[in-house]
C-alpha cells in the first residue's frame, strides 16, 4: 500500500504537515512536527531509491488519470537521487535549526517559519518527482514564493532588499520557463515530459520549438545562478537565516540543475543539445563562470558571501558538465550536484555557527576564532579541501569525473579551468583559514565558545559524509552512472 | 605477528593522531616506539612481493607494493624516522611533532605506492607535511620561504597528476613502473619528479627553505623528501641516459654556492643536492651496478646528512647562529659534537671506512664500465669539492678556525644519543658493508675495498686537503661574510617583478597619451551609464535588480541569435 504510493506520498506528506504546523502553538512543538516530517520523508526517499537503482522505472498516475492525459510522476534513479538529496539535507537542517532559528526568527513566527519551510520542501520534491513540465513549474513557483518568504525572515532589515530581488529574479525566470512550456505546448499540445519528448522529434527544425527551448534554458539558468546570471544570489544566501542559508545552498540551486537536465536531456535530447549552440554556450558561460566567481569569492570581505561566490563557481563545474553533452560529462554533473550539497550544507553551517556566536559574518568579527571554535574551524578546514577537491573527499570524485569527460571530449582548455578553479578554491580557503586560525582574536575581552552540539553533530554529519562518499562512490556515481544511462545521452561522435 | 598486509604509512598516521591528543612523555614514547615497531614489522613480516590493493571508485589502488627496492628505502626511512626522533626529543612543538609523524608517514606511503594516483596522494601530502615545518621556526624569512616552497612542491604534485590522467589516458594504466621519456605524460612526470629531486634550475626551493627550517624540522626534512624523489626516478627512468648529464650538473653546481655560502646549513643544502647528483647520475647509467650504487648511495647519505644536519643543528641550538663568519672555536664548548661532525664529514666526502665511500664507488665504477670517462672525471672533481665544502668546511669553520668566543654547553643529551647513532652506522657500513650491499635490490659482486679505489679515493681527497689549505693560507679562500649569494631564484624573486615593474613604466611612459585618452573616453562612457544605472560596476559587488534583467535580455539575445546563425 505504501510502496504503491511512494511517490506522491512523499510530496503530500510535507504538504499536509505544512498547515498543521502553521496552527501549532509557539514553542518547539512546529519543529518537532517538521522534524518528524522530513526524517519520515528521508525514509520514503531512500526507499524509493531502492526501488530504482537497478535502472527501473516507477510511473505514478495521479488521481488515476492514464499518463498523456493526467499527472505522472515519473521516478528513475536521477530523480530519487535528487529526492534523497532534498530530504536528506533537510532531514539534517532541523537539528541545526533548532537553537539557530530560535535565536534568529521572532517567537512569535516560529510556526509560520516552520510551516513555510515545509512548503519549500514540498516544492522541491514536487519538481524532483513530477513528470510533467506545467506540474513541475507550479512545483518551482511553490519552492521560490516559499524560499522568498524565508530570506525575507532573515535579522538584518537587508534580507527585505535580498529577497525582493530574488522574487524579481525569480519571477522573470519563472515566466521565462512558462513562456517557453507554452509555446512547447502549443507546438505538441501535451505536457508530459515523454509524450513531449515524442512530439517534438519530428518538429524539431521548427522555430517556436527554439525559441521555446530558449526561454526554458535562459529561465532555468535564472533559477540555477548560472553566471552571469547569479546576481541574486550572494545576497540571498547572507542574508537569511542561518538554517535558510544551508538549506537553499544545499539544494535550491542543485534541484534547478535538475530541471535543467531534465528538460534538456529528457524533453529534449542530445542530439538537439548538438545541433544548438546550447552546449558551446554552456561550456562558455561555464568556463567564465569558474574563474570570475572564483576570483569574486577572493575579494568577499564576508564569509558567506564568500561562500555564496563559491557556490557560483562550482554550479558553473556542473554546467560544464553538461556542456561536454557526454555521458561521463552528466555523470560528473549529478555526482557533483549530491558532493557539492554536501560541502557547502557544511560549510554554511560552519559559517551559521560563528554568526550564532559572534553575531556576524563579516571577516573583521572573524579573527581568531578558529582557535576557540576548534571543532567548527576543523569542519570548515575539511569541507574546504572537499571543496578544492583533493583526494579522499568527496570532491575530488566529482572533479576526478568532471576532468576524465574533459579530456574524452579532447577539451584541454576545460581539463586546465577545471584545474585553475581548484588553485582559487585554494586561495580563498586558505584566506578564511588565515583569518580564523592565524590572526589574533581582535577583541580579547572577546569569550567565545565552541557551538553547541546540536550545531556541531549535523555539520560533522556531513563533514564524515564528505569523506564517506570520497571513498565508497556506489551510491554517488552508481546511482549517477544509472541515471545517466536512462538519460540516453549519445556517444560522442568525432 | 601483526596482519601481514599493513600499509606502512598507517603506523605514522596513527602515531601522528597519537602525538597530537598527547603530551610529555606518553608523546616522546609514542615517536620513539613508532619508527621501531614499524621498522621491525617491515623488517620481519613484510617479504618482497607483498601486494596490497584496495578499490576506489573504478581503480584499483595499490596501498602497498612491496620489492627489494621498496623495502630498503623502507628500512631506511625508519631508521632515520628514528635517528630524527631521538634529537627532537627535547622539542614540545606539537605541530611539529604531528608534521614530522604525518610527513615521515607521506614518505612511506609515496615509496610503498604501487599505482601513481596513490603516488600522487602521498606527493602531495609529503609537500603539505613537511611545510609545516619549515613554518615551525615562526620568523618572517621561514614563513615567506615556506610559502614559496609550499608552491613549488604543489606544482609538481599537480604535473604528476597531469602526467597521470594523460598517461590514464593514453594507456587505460594507472600501474607506477617504468614510464620512461615517451610522449606528454612521460615529460610532465620527469618535471614533476625533478622538481622533488632538486634538478638543475628546479632546484631552488631546497637551498631556500631547508636552512630555514626549525634545527629538528631540517633533519627531517633532509631525509625524506629528496629521497623519495630519487626512488620514485629509479623506479619509473631507469636508464634515461639524460640523467647522467643532468646528474653530473647536479654534482657540480652547487659546489661554487657551497664554497661562498656562510649559513652553514646553507652549505649542507647545497651538499644534498651535490650528493643528489651522483644518485641521479646512478640512475641514468640504468646497469644493475648503477642502481645498486644508487640506492646504497641513498641510504648511507640519509645518515651521514642527518649527522650533519643534526650536528649544525645542535650548534645553532646552542649557539643561536650558523653563520660560519660568527661561529669558530666551538670544539671548546662541544667536543662531542664536534667528533660526531667530523664523523658525518669523512662519511659525505668518502673516506674509506666511512660509509660515502663504500656507496658512492660503486656509481663511479658503474660509470666507468659503461665508458662514460669524462663524466667520470666531472664527478672525480665534484667529489673533491665534497669533501672541500662539506668536509671540511663545515667542521673547520664551526669547530675550529678562529676562536669567536662563544662559550656554550654541550649538546642535550638526546641529541647527542641521536648523532651518536647515527655516527655509528657511518662507520658500521663503511667498514662492514656487506650487511648493505645484501639488501641491495640486484646480485652484483662488488666490493669497493681494493688496491686502486682506495688509493684513487685517497690521493684525491689528499690533493683536495692540500687545496683548502692553500688557498686558505695565501688568502684565495673566500672570505665567509654575510652576503646573499644569487641563485636561481633570482629569476622569479627579482628579474620577474623588476621585469613587471619596467613593463609597467614603458606602459605608462610611450603609452600615457593614448591611454590617457582612451581612459578619458572609457570613463566618461562609464559616467553616462553609471547616471543611467547606479550602482557600481565590480563583480565582486553587490548588483543593482535592473543590470541583472539586463544581463537576461543579453543571454537571450545572445541565444536566440547564435541559434539563428548556428
Amino acid at each position: 500500500m505504501i510502496e504503491q504510493n511512494l511517490s506522491l506520498l512523499l510530496v503530500v506528506l510535507p504538504l499536509l504537515a505544512a498547515p498543521v504546523t502553521a496552527i501549532l502553538p509557539q514553542g518547539k512543538a512546529p519543529w518537532l512536527l517538521t522534524l518528524i516530517t522530513t526524517w519520515l520523508c528521508l525514509i520514503l526517499a531512500s526507499w524509493q531509491l531502492s526501488l530504482v537503482t537497478d535502472g527501473s522505472v516507477i510511473s505514478y498516475a495521479l488521481g488515476g488519470w492514464a499518463p498523456p492525459w493526467g499527472i505522472e510522476y515519473r521516478i528513475d534513479a536521477m530523480n530519487a537521487l535528487v529526492a534523497l538529496l532534498i530530504s536528506g539535507i533537510a532531514a539534517i537542517t532541523l537539528p541545526y535549526a533548532l537553537h539557530t532559528v530560535e535565536k534568529e526568527i521572532p517567537r512569535h513566527q516560529l510556526s509560520l517559519f516552520y510551516a513555510v519551510f515545509l512548503l519549500c520542501l514540498v516544492g522541491l520534491l514536487g519538481i524532483a518527482q513530477t513528470g510533467d513540465v506545467f506540474n513541475l513549474f507550479v512545483f518551482l513557483e511553490i519552492s521560490s514564493l516559499s524560499s522568498y518568504v524565508l530570506i525575507a525572515m532573515g535579522e538584518q532589515r537587508r534580507a527585505l532588499t535580498a529577497a525582493f530581488q530574488y522574487l524579481i529574479m525569480g519571477s522573470i525566470g519563472a515566466t521565462f520557463l512558462l513562456i517557453g512550456i507554452g509555446l512547447l505546448f502549443v507546438e505538441t499540445g501535451t505536457l508530459n515530459m515523454l509524450d513531449l519528448h515524442e512530439r517534438l522529434q519530428p518538429i524539431m527544425h521548427h522555430r517556436t520549438v527554439h525559441t521555446g527551448f530558449a526561454f526554458i534554458v535562459v529561465g532555468i539558468a535564472l533559477k540555477l545562478a548560472l553566471f552571469p546570471l547569479h546576481l541574486w544570489l550572494p545576497n540571498a544566501y547572507k542574508y537569511s537565516p542561518s538554517a535558510i542559508s544551508v538549506f537553499l545552498a544545499a539544494t535550491a540551486t542543485k534541484v534547478a540543475v535538475y530541471i535543467m537536465l531534465r528538460m534538456v536531456f529528457t524533453v529534449f535530447s542530445t542530439d538537439f543539445v548538438r545541433a544548438t549552440p546550447t552546449d558551446h554556450i554552456f561550456l562558455l558561460l561555464g568556463v567564465f563562470g569558474v574563474i570570475l566567481a572564483s576570483i569574486a569569492a577572493i575579494y568577499q570581505t564576508d564569509m558567506k558571501r564568500l561562500l555564496a561566490y563559491s557556490s557560483i563557481a562550482q554550479i558553473s563545474y556542473m554546467v560544464l558538465g553538461m556542456g561536454l553533452a557526454s555521458a561521463l560529462g552528466v555523470t560528473a554533473t549529478l555526482v557533483h550536484v549530491f558532493n557539492h550539497a554536501l560541502m557547502k550544507g557544511a560549510l554554511f553551517m560552519a559559517a551559521g555557527a560563528l554568526v550564532y556566536r559572534v553575531g556576524s559574518s563579516q571577516f573583521k568579527k572573524l579573527d581568531g576564532l578558529g582557535r576557540h571554535m576548534p571543532w567548527t574551524f576543523a569542519a570548515i578546514f575539511i569541507a574546504g579541501l572537499s571543496l578544492i577537491g583533493i583526494p579522499g573527499t568527496a570532491g575530488f570524485i566529482s572533479k576526478w569525473y568532471l576532468v576524465l569527460a574533459a579530456i574524452e571530449h579532447q577539451s584541454w582548455l576545460i581539463a586546465l579551468v577545471i584545474l585553475l578553479g581548484s588553485l582559487l578554491t585554494v586561495v580563498y580557503m586558505w584566506k578564511l583559514v588565515e583569518l580564523l586560525f592565524f590572526r589574533p582574536i581582535t577583541d580579547p575581552a572577546l569569550t567565545v565558545t565552541e557551538a553547541p552540539a546540536w550545531l556541531l553533530l549535523p555539520m560533522w554529519t556531513l563533514i564524515i559524509a564528505n569523506i564517506y562518499f570520497g571513498i565508497n562512490t556506489e551510491l554517488t556515481v552508481g546511482v549517477a552512472e544509472t541515471a545517466v544511462n536512462l538519460l540516453g545521452i549519445a556517444a560522442i561522435h568525432e | 605477528m601483526w596482519m601481514t598486509e599493513l600499509p606502512p604509512f598507517v603506523p605514522f598516521f596513527i602515531a601522528a593522531l597519537m602525538v597530537l591528543i598527547s603530551s610529555g612523555w606518553p608523546r616522546n614514547l609514542v615517536l620513539l616506539v613508532t619508527p621501531v615497531l614499524a621498522g621491525l614489522y617491515l623488517w620481519l613480516d613484510v617479504t618482497p612481493g607483498t601486494v596490497l590493493t584496495v578499490p576506489i571508485i573504478e581503480f584499483e589502488l595499490v596501498l602497498m607494493r612491496a620489492d627489494r627496492l621498496s623495502l630498503l628505502f623502507g628500512y631506511i626511512f625508519h631508521i632515520a624516522a628514528f635517528i630524527a626522533a631521538i634529537f627532537s626529543l627535547h622539542e614540545r612543538d606539537t605541530t611539529q611533532a604531528v608534521a614530522s609523524q604525518l610527513y615521515v608517514g607521506s614518505a612511506l606511503g609515496a615509496v610503498f605506492a604501487g599505482d601513481l594516483i596513490t603516488l600522487f596522494i602521498f606527493w602531495e601530502l609529503l609537500a603539505i607535511s613537511s611545510v609545516f615545518l619549515v613554518w615551525a621556526r615562526h620568523t618572517e624569512r621561514a614563513i615567506r620561504s615556506g610559502m614559496r616552497y609550499l608552491v613549488i612542491q604543489v606544482s609538481s604534485g599537480m604535473l604528476l597528476l597531469a602526467g597521470a590522467l594523460l598517461q590514464y589516458y593514453q594507456t587505460d594504466s594507472l600501474t607506477f613502473d617504468f614510464i620512461g621519456l615517451e610522449g606528454i605524460s612521460g615529460w610532465l612526470i620527469f618535471i614533476a619528479f625533478g622538481i622533488k629531486c632538486a634538478f638543475p634550475l628546479l632546484h631552488n626551493w631546497l637551498p631556500d627553505a631547508y636552512p630555514e627550517a626549525t634545527p629538528t624540522g631540517t633533519v627531517f626534512l633532509s631525509a625524506f623528501t629528496t629521497k623519495t624523489a630519487v626512488y620514485a626516478l629509479a623506479r619509473g627512468f631507469p636508464g634515461t641516459e639524460l640523467l647522467v648529464y643532468i646528474g653530473a650538473v647536479m654534482t657540480v653546481f652547487p659546489i661554487f654556492y657551497a664554497v661562498i655560502e656562510n649559513d652553514l646549513r646553507r652549505v649542507l643544502s647545497y651538499s644534498l643536492i651535490n650528493q643528489l647528483g651522483f644518485m641521479v647520475c646512478g640512475i641514468g647509467i640504468g646497469t644493475a651496478l648503477a642502481l645498486n650504487g644508487t640506492v646504497a648511495h641513498a641510504f648511507s647519505h640519509i645518515i651521514y646528512k642527518a649527522l650533519l644536519f643534526m650536528s649544525m643543528g645542535a650548534v645553532l641550538y646552542r649557539a643561536g647562529n650558523i653563520y660560519a663568519s660568527d661561529l669558530g672555536g666551538m670544539y671548546k664548548s662541544m667536543p662531542k659534537t664536534a667528533v660526531f661532525c667530523i664523523i658525518g664529514a669523512s662519511s659525505i666526502s668518502a673516506f674509506p671506512l666511512f660509509s660515502g665511500f663504500v656507496s658512492k664507488s660503486m656509481v663511479l665504477a658503474a660509470m666507468i664500465e659503461e665508458g662514460y670517462d669524462y663524466i667520470w672525471l666531472v664527478l672525480l672533481f665534484a667529489s673533491a669539492g665534497v669533501l672541500h665544502h662539506a668536509g671540511i668546511k663545515i667542521p673547520y669553520y664551526a669547530f675550529f678556525a678562529k676562536d669567536a668566543g662563544i662559550r656554550t654547553e654541550e649538546a642535550p643529551l638526546n641529541m647527542l644519543i641521536a648523532m651518536g647513532i647515527a655516527a655509528l652506522l657511518c662507520i658500521f657500513i663503511g667498514t662492514q658493508p656487506s650487511y648493505l650491499y645484501a639488501l641491495l635490490p640486484w646480485e652484483v659482486e662488488f666490493w669497493p675495498y681494493d688496491t686502486t679505489h682506495v688509493l684513487t679515493q685517497l690521493q684525491l681527497l689528499l690533493f683536495a686537503v692540500l687545496a683548502f689549505v692553500w688557498t686558505n693560507k695565501i688568502g684565495l679562500h673566500p672570505h665567509e661574510i654575510h652576503a646573499v649569494n644569487v641563485d636561481i631564484e633570482w629569476l622569479y624573486r627579482k628579474l620577474l617583478p623588476d621585469a613587471a615593474a619596467y613593463m609597467y613604466g614603458v606602459y605608462k611612459r610611450i603609452g600615457y597619451d593614448f591611454i590617457e585618452s582612451a581612459h578619458a573616453s572609457l570613463k566618461a562612457t562609464a559616467r553616462t551609464i553609471s547616471r543611467t544605472r547606479p550602482g557600481r560596476f565590480h563583480l565582486a559587488a553587490s548588483w543593482p535588480t535592473g543590470s541583472m534583467v539586463l544581463w537576461i535580455a543579453v543571454i537571450l539575445g545572445f541565444f536566440l541569435l547564435a541559434d539563428a546563425l548556428y
